[in-house]
């Protein structure tokens, strides 16, 4: 090789191989291609897939977030807030969200949004994963069936976010009591669903709307009665003491309870209402319908302190109404103040009385029913206040036959009717303690404790006399009696001398009757002694013997 | 400069894998190697066809790649789907400008960089230009070197999503984008494989 590059001749080279195969770099173009494929189809997916775009209206943006605060549908991400600005006349925030393309058909017009947050109730807490992951914009789907991209926000959730299976209804009453929304519903003290909306209509009554859950919405009936279940009812009436509660739950944050209405007035099948009445107490939505009330005025001549607006009506022992107004009168003729007690009267309460009377027509109209009331105060119908409990010395009013009661005038064509009325019982019982206590007035006390006095001085100068005369003499008379026994005891005692010289001769008798016996032994031994005398051997040792005996 | 020759003047073309020289005489033929059975070839046949074709797929992917989240994380603080920009301007936002810009200059600047340099490179060879061929080597040069430092983010997400599996906690998964932007840079580092920087060279000065 010479310093000078030179090109070989192309004979001294090596000749490559020929390949045709030309056409495999431009496979190459498969891989562009490919990707324009592949991001084309991921496009026109994208653009499938890309759901509405919706604005809600909320008073507050509090918490939302672009690009993190969630659209939740169920727990159930369906879409992001993608924009959040203030409307243009500054009042509210507007949040636009872009949702996923299977939530357009949640979109109707009464679909609900609501910013969610931790909620503390008395019955209840909820929202509280948004501590820590903030807040997100629940979602319920709506009804209606024309779609809509622009919303007003709610500010409070709804009670029932995920439309559960169960039944509306609606519960009228004057009052709500202490329910809240979130408060339990109960069937028989179990919790068969909840209150989850209270307005207050333009009337100032309330409507509490309740939803049953299923499958406890089949006890529901048309002759259903719910009643309040709310916090402890404690009442102290003329009953006496009364306490009633649904659950410790219901003590707190009250509650509803229901279940059927006395079956005997169970009403034509009305199908599915949904207004019901809510009554107060269990008692009173149990109690059978009282239909219209009548009212009644009583004028009674005496204070009837414990008789309270609310206190029952008795008919022959019956409730049939309740005092409605107690009310103090003045009498112009005797300047007197009568207590006037306005009452209200169910005559529907008397029951199969009722039903008899009605059978008859008189309660066709208040015509016949105050003729039919005239008839009843002629034959003894009176008013009369009675203690109820002695307890609470509350009062309630009795009507009731007393057939003594003297005829009293009876105006049926009076607006309200007014009954006759006689005095309580307990007033009858106070006068009687009068009398007597006069009668004890009446007794000549001074006298007869001068009397007494006399008769006590008499009796102290008896005892005076007696105690100076009678008693020394009875003394000296004691005394005398004492030295006798004294000197008896002397007489009759072992060293007495009565008693030696006594014993003495006893000893000495003793002897004799000894010596006495030894000579009869002798005799009857030897009989010739009474004729030859004693045989003088041995015979002296014996009664020798025997006195040394006696002797000691 | 004119003084100098090539190989393709001397009627020579090398083999690229045992050095053997061969004679030019069947040029533009898809050769191979008479000694090792090598691909021989005055130039990588097709070589702008092929780089074009990898660049376009390269700029393609990147469209993908950065409208798709290339990572979920989930945990308490909830669920996040994150892009690339989106991650850059989060770390931006919170402060973390540098690994913002760590982050921006491998995912962002270094993919663009290459479209426009292997762009500009396709460009002036077509036109056989001969305007600054030195600093088109050069050029060309770092094109090669920073190719795979774009896979900095691929790598991130998956460590990120094999480490962070605290159930409860947290925990990340990849999402589509990162498996685009991975194309991206395989399409960008073979756009630049495919370019043969012997044709920047072929026009004399």
């Amino acid at each position: 090789m010479s310093a000078a590059p030179t090109p070989p001749s192309e004979e001294d080279l090596p000749t490559p191989a020929i390949k045709n195969r030309r056409w495999i770099p431009r496979l190459v173009w498969v891989v562009p291609i490919a990707a324009a494929v592949i991001g084309i189809s991921l496009l026109i997916r994208n653009w499938e897939n890309a759901g509405p775009r919706i604005t809600i209206t909320f008073l507050s943006g509090e918490g939302v977030q672009v690009g993190k605060t969630l659209v939740k549908y169920r727990d159930v991400t369906v879409g992001r807030v993608s924009a959040v600005g203030l409307s243009d006349d500054h009042q509210t925030v507007l949040v636009s969200a872009d949702l996923s393309k299977s939530a357009e058909t949640l979109l109707k017009a009464d679909t609900q949004f609501w910013i969610v947050r931790p909620r503390i109730g008395v019955g209840s807490v909820s929202g509280l994963d948004t501590l820590l992951s903030g807040v997100y914009i629940g979602m319920k789907a709506g009804a209606a069936t024309l779609g809509e991209h622009q919303f007003i926000g709610l500010e409070n959730p709804p009670a029932l976010s995920h439309g559960p299976h169960g039944r509306e209804l609606q519960l009228h009453a004057a009052r709500a009591g202490s329910l809240a929304i979130g408060a339990p519903v109960y069937f028989r003290q179990f919790q068969v669903g909840r209150v989850i909306d209270e307005n207050l209509l333009s009337d100032g009554s309330t409507r509490v709307t309740v939803f049953v859950d299923a499958p406890y919405n089949g006890f529901v009936k048309p002759v259903t009665r719910f009643w309040n279940a709310s916090g402890i009812d404690v009442r102290l009436g003329a009953d006496g003491l009364k306490v009633q509660t649904e659950s410790l739950a219901a003590v707190l944050a009250g509650g509803v309870a229901f279940d059927d209405g006395p079956t005997e007035v169970v009403p034509a099948a009305v199908g599915m209402q949904a207004d019901f009445t809510l009554y107060k107490s269990e008692t009173e939505a149990m109690a059978p319908p009282d239909g219209d009330p009548h009212y009644v005025r009583m004028h009674f001549a005496q204070a009837l302190r414990g008789l309270d607006v609310g206190a029952p009506v008795e008919f022959v022992g019956v409730n049939i109404g309740s005092v409605v107004a107690v009310d103090l009168g003045y009498e112009r003729q005797d300047k007197s103040f009568p207590v006037i007690v306005t009452a209200k009267v169910y005559p529907h309460r008397m029951g199969q009385a009722y039903a008899v009377l009605a059978a008859q027509g008189h309660t066709e109209s208040n015509e016949t029913l105050a003729a039919f009331v005239g008839t009843l105060v002629n034959r003894g119908l009176r008013a009369q206040p009675r203690s109820a409990s002695l307890l609470t010395g509350k009062l309630y009013i009795a009507l009731d036959f007393i057939p003594a009661s003297p005829r009293a005038a009876f105006d049926a064509s009076s607006v309200p009717l007014e009954l006759p009325t006689v005095n309580g019982t307990f007033q009858q019982l106070e006068a009687g303690v009068g009398r007597l206590v006069k009668k004890v007035n009446d007794l000549p006390l001074e006298q007869i404790a001068a009397d007494l006095h006399t008769d006590l001085t008499d009796l102290h100068e008896t005892l005076s006399a007696l105690h100076t005369r009678v008693l020394p003499n009875a003394e000296d008379t004691l005394s005398a009696l004492h030295r006798t026994l004294d000197s008896a005891d002397r007489t009759l005692d072992v060293e007495s001398p009565l008693q030696r010289g006594l014993a003495e001769t006893l000893s000495e008798s003793r002897s004799t009757l000894q010596a006495v016996r030894e000579l009869a032994d002798y005799l009857d031994r030897h009989p010739d002694a009474l004729l030859r005398g004693r045989r003088p051997q041995k015979v002296p040792e014996r009664p020798a013997a025997a006195s040394s005996e006696a002797k000691p | 400069m004119t003084a100098l020759k090539r190989s393709f003047d001397l009627g020579l073309v090398l083999c690229r894998t045992c050095g053997l020289a061969v004679s030019r005489a069947s040029l533009g033929m898809d050769l191979s190697c008479p000694r090792c059975r090598g691909r021989v070839a005055h130039r990588t046949p097709l070589s702008t066809e092929m780089t074009l074709a990898w660049l376009i797929a390269g700029i393609v992917f990147y469209i993908p790649a950065n409208l798709l989240p290339v990572m979920h994380t989930s945990g308490l603080l909830g669920d996040a789907d994150s892009t690339i920009l989106g991650g850059i301007l989060e770390f931006w936002h919170s402060g973390d400008w540098d690994i913002a810009l760590l982050i921006f200059v491998a995912s962002v600047a270094v993919p663009f960089t290459k479209f426009i340099a292997i762009g500009l490179l396709l460009l002036t060879v077509r036109k056989n230009s001969r305007w600054q061929q030195h600093q088109r080597t050069v050029l060309y040069r770092i094109v090669e070197f920073i190719g795979y430092w774009s896979m900095l983010d691929v790598i991130v997400v998956a460590l990120t999503s094999a480490l962070m599996q605290f159930q409860v906690l947290g925990t990340a998964e990849p999402r589509p984008g990162i498996a685009f932007f991975c194309a991206v840079v395989v399409a960008t580092m073979l756009s630049a494989l495919s370019f043969d920087p012997r044709l920047i060279w072929d026009q004399r000065v």
